[in-house]
């Protein structure tokens, strides 16, 4: 392997923690019991982890085209997956997908009953 | 049992690792040793998509490998050095997140325009 | 100077920035395609950034810097939960659907709660209600059902930072 700079060094640290928490976002995905719980490891894990990849590609590269679109592409994910997250968490919730079996409470599904709902 | 399945699970992700890192490929840059844990941790997104049992679990495991597909251009674009493949990045992962709404509002069922 | 003008302006802004940060390239050929197309965004679509008006002061510079390294240290702190759960033997989850209190009252304030609340540890915003100002919050370990609980345990850590930045 070749010799690398410093700032190249600190940039695999980076990318090589983002990797580590993509890989636990995936098992989590895969582990977790129903759609809920898999959305929340999964979204914040993969969140976290593809934005430390790209934070590691700015510091590796420094000031050139890959790393001012790295920053950017970093603002545009952490902008966006939340949004996502939580409109598929809505849709599965108002389609009536129903949740696991170690759930203890659920206040939205009151609030709908009580309320009557109005049509779209 | 549960503990039984999660020992076989850690068993198999050791050997992988240690397959990939110390025994095959030694020759190579360490940066396609890394792309090459991502494509494992997509291939495990995909058993989810055969797999999950109702609708919802599909959507976000596409929506995830979206994700997932930024942090492999970028890795891609330090490995062969062009600077174009964070621009395939950005891209997908815009159409990722139109994607992942359309997805979200068929589901419920409403029109796209509401 | 009408609002939907300066809401214009502002998304003319942003276009360019983001256009030369992607290309990178500043001949003549460039510069005018990008002022272009930033004006056709900005003609079209540019009526829906700002919505109502507010003073501008110094402290909420400031006070943006602070509200991203907290939104940081809590990412971390989120991952290194989800960690915890995942690779334990017996997955100590305990779901569950909260409500959640909240003061404040502008869309841009709301939407950068719920984000911010779904990037914290063990928690994901499901719904707001905006007449009653409540938030429905998945909880992947409930601690307790009471709404005053879960509101200091979730809501407030932001709400102090986003009262001074977005209202």
């Amino acid at each position: 392997m070749h010799s690398l700079a410093f700032n190249q060094i600190i940039g695999y640290v980076i990318i090589c923690f983002g990797i580590l928490f993509d890989f636990f976002g995936v098992l989590g995905l895969l582990r977790l019991p129903d759609v809920y719980n898999r959305l929340q490891a999964a979204t914040k894990c993969v969140t976290f982890g593809s934005a430390g990849i790209l934070i590691g590609v700015f510091i590796y590269s420094g000031f050139t085209p890959t790393g001012f679109k790295a920053i950017l592409c970093t603002v545009f994910i952490l902008l966006t997956s939340p949004v996502s997250a939580h409109a598929i968490a809505k849709a599965a919730h108002n389609s009536g997908i129903e949740m696991a079996e170690e759930t203890i409470v659920d206040h939205y599904l009151e609030d709908m009953n009580n309320e009557p709902t109005e049509d779209k | 049992m549960k503990t039984f399945k999660w020992f076989i699970g850690l068993i198999i992700i050791v050997t992988l690792f240690i397959l990939n890192f110390f025994v095959f490929f030694q020759e190579i840059d360490f940066s396609y040793k890394l792309i090459n844990v991502l494509l494992f941790c997509s291939l495990f997104i995909l058993m989810r998509v055969v797999k999950g049992p109702s609708v919802a679990d599909r959507i976000v495991a596409i929506d995830i490998l979206g994700i997932l597909i930024i942090g492999i251009c970028a890795l891609l674009s330090i490995a062969l050095e062009r600077s174009y493949y964070i621009d395939i990045g950005i891209a997908w992962g815009l159409q990722s997140f139109i994607g992942a709404m359309a997805l979200a509002k068929f589901l419920e069922g409403r029109s796209l325009d509401a | 100077m009408k609002l939907e003008n300066k809401s214009r302006i502002a998304v003319f802004v942003l276009s360019c920035i983001v256009w030369f940060l992607i290309t990178l390239n500043f001949s003549l050929a460039s510069i005018v395609a990008g002022i272009i197309l930033s004006a056709v965004t900005a003609i079209f679509a540019g009526e829906i950034l700002i919505i109502t008006e507010r003073k501008f002061h110094l402290g909420r510079v400031f006070y943006t810097i602070g509200y991203i390294i907290k939104l940081f240290w809590e990412m971390l702190k989120a991952n290194f939960h989800v960690a915890y759960i995942v690779v334990h033997p017996k997955l100590p989850v305990k779901p569950g659907i909260v409500r959640v209190k909240t003061k404040l009252t502008r869309d841009s304030a709301l939407t950068m709660l719920a984000n911010s609340i779904t990037l914290t540890p063990g928690t994901l915003t499901v719904d707001i209600n905006k007449d009653e100002k409540i938030l429905y919050v998945h909880w992947i370990y409930v601690k307790s059902q009471d709404i005053k609980v879960s509101t200091e345990e979730i809501g407030s850590r932001f709400e102090k930072i986003l009262e001074v930045v977005f209202e």
